[in-house]
């Protein structure tokens, strides 16, 4: 079984104390809602699309330090990127958090890697996946994203 | 002598921890290379090796159908069958055998209880009351009989420290009331609810009463007759028994007016295609093949747990919660959720800053076993405003040693945050 001290490097602690985008946009064109039922993790996410392009992000909620630095790093990352890019990097998100990416080999994530070790702990994948659920509901305009 | 030696010497006067932990091979376990503490008893707790070997020389030397055949296996299963439902009616004080009924836990007993009187005396317009604390499966049943018969869920509201509010109880009664289920204790926050005065008022208006004693069972002694209560469920796993097997305590003249909650075989004296006759109580609630040998190893865990006595488990632990509670007093940053003055051996907090599930994995690295959530108690969740809690639960094999490692390892956690 890993450590989960591993997982909490200081990027992540660092993105759970002051997580970027925080706060919902006012003249978002895309929202989603964001709820792991079995530990209470709940985000909203808000978007605002010009053209393709992910034009603004913000995100509001209350979770754990791996679910809000998940979804910090995600909204930075995401930000002037376009629809097809950031959904592509949900899947690449979604394979590796699952251990079906090496995050070694070649992928968009850059330094979202970080969440890499969470695919030997099972019970804390869905609170790193969690944000980019989200992300791919307000999309998709469904307005909820459940891990369960 | 230190007041932290000078305790534990008590302590160890009240309960030999340390011979008891040897019962229990689950406590030798290593997790992350740290001795298991294990503290979340709450959920589910520890079985002992006595109770193991029940269900070794049930399946050994034992087994077969019960109720049924002639041979010498159905005899003798069945003989042990009964001979456990005699041992929960002997542990819970209970005027008569035919008055337990075996369930799969607390959860089916309180169904049986909706389904089998709430849809036979429930209408349009009564009300059903409930508390604060109850767990999840002591409101949704209620909530999904209300449903169907047009009856309405009213609840008790609890203080700040999470007592419940005897006084705003009794004005929830009116004509209307037809029932009343609450917990005896609070799984989300230890709150030792005060039953035998509730139950009181209930009856003063002519209404029943349910409890759900599946937090309350390990850690007191229960009388249903001392606490007059109409029904009373719990579960075998809590108990240091099996999973799968709990047990229903109605009083006869409630169950016998109930409607059977599951047909089939085991519960009917006559079967034509026109018209079936039920059995007697209780077996007219045991409908198909019981979960046999679990009941009688639950038999063995009450007779583990009896052989120790409640009463010195409830003093015992009721040291190691006083202690418990003032180290984490003592920690900055750490929020007690439920500080009532009657508690069982649970302790729920909050950390600054740190969400309760990464709490619960960091104290994993350390081999600390604890609850991280909303312990399928939304409503309490709600009340004291926190999404989720973290929740330290004891049994009688925890010590203080366990406790001294566990405010350490939040220690750690604080730090890392910091």
């Amino acid at each position: 079984m890993t450590d989960s001290r591993q997982l909490y490097q200081e990027m992540i602690l660092e993105h759970n104390k002051k997580p970027r985008n925080w706060g919902l946009l006012a003249d978002a064109t895309h929202k989603a809602e964001g709820v792991n039922p079995l530990c209470g993790d709940h985000i909203h996410l808000s978007l605002r699309l010009a053209g393709d392009t992910v034009e603004a992000v913000g995100f509001e909620g209350e979770a754990c330090a791996i679910c809000k630095a998940s979804a910090s790093m995600m909204t930075a990352i995401v930000k002037g990127k376009t629809r097809a890019d950031a959904e592509q990097m949900v899947q690449e998100f979604r394979d590796m958090t699952t251990g079906k990416l090496d995050p070694a080999g070649p992928h968009h994530l850059g330094r979202l890697t970080v969440f890499a070790g969470v695919r030997d702990l099972p019970t804390r994948v869905k609170c790193a996946i969690l944000p980019w659920h989200t992300l791919h509901a307000a999309f998709a305009g469904t307005d909820t994203a459940s891990t369960e | 002598m230190s007041a932290r030696s000078q305790r534990a010497t008590s302590l160890e006067a009240v309960l030999d921890t340390a011979r008891l932990r040897r019962d229990f091979p689950i406590l030798d376990l290593k997790v992350n290379g740290k001795p298991l503490i294990f503290m979340d008893n709450a959920a589910s707790s520890q079985m002992p090796r006595q109770v193991m070997e029940r269900w070794v020389k049930y399946r050994s030397e034992q087994h077969a159908n019960i109720h049924r055949a002639v041979h010498y296996l159905s005899e003798t299963a069945t003989a042990e069958y009964e001979a456990a439902r005699r041992k929960v009616q002997v542990f819970l004080n209970a005027p008569e055998d035919r008055e337990i009924v075996f369930t799969s836990g607390t959860t089916d007993g309180i169904n049986l209880v909706a389904h089998g009187y709430g849809r036979r005396f429930f209408g349009p317009g009564d009300e059903i009351i409930l508390t604060t604390l109850e767990h999840h499966s002591n409101i949704v049943p209620w909530q999904m009989v209300a449903a169907e018969k047009g009856a309405t869920l009213r609840v008790v509201p609890v203080n700040d420290r999470g007592e419940l509010l005897v006084d705003e109880y009794r004005k929830l009664f009116n004509a209307h009331t037809k029932f009343v289920a609450m917990t005896h204790v609070s799984n989300a926050l230890g709150t030792i609810a005060p039953v035998k005065e509730m139950i009181a008022i209930a009856h003063e208006h002519g209404v029943p009463v349910l409890v759900d004693g599946a937090q309350a069972v390990p850690h007191l002694k229960v009388d249903v007759r001392e606490l007059d209560c109409d029904f009373y469920v719990f579960s075998g796993h809590k108990l240091c028994g099996p999973t799968g097997i709990g047990a229903l305590y109605g009083k006869a003249a409630l169950l016998e007016k109930m409607q059977p909650f599951k047909g089939g075989g085991d519960m009917i004296l006559s079967v034509t295609f026109e018209k079936t006759t039920y059995a007697p109580i209780p077996a007219k609630f045991e409908a198909g093949t019981p979960p046999i040998g679990e009941a009688i190893t639950l038999g063995a865990a009450i007779d583990y747990l009896s052989a120790i006595g409640l009463e010195r488990i409830a003093a015992y632990e009721t040291d190691l919660l006083d202690y418990a509670t003032d180290q984490l007093h003592r920690m900055p940053g750490v929020r007690l959720i439920g500080t009532a003055e009657k508690k069982a051996a649970v302790l729920s907090f909050a950390l600054d800053g740190v969400h309760p599930h990464d709490v619960g994995s960091l104290l994993n690295d350390d081999g600390v076993a604890i609850r991280t959530g909303h312990h399928c108690a939304q409503p309490v969740m709600q009340r004291f405003k926190v999404p989720a809690t973290s929740r330290a639960s004891f049994a009688f094999y925890n010590t203080m040693a366990e406790v001294d490692a566990l405010v350490a390892s939040l220690g750690r956690v604080q730090k890392l945050f910091a």
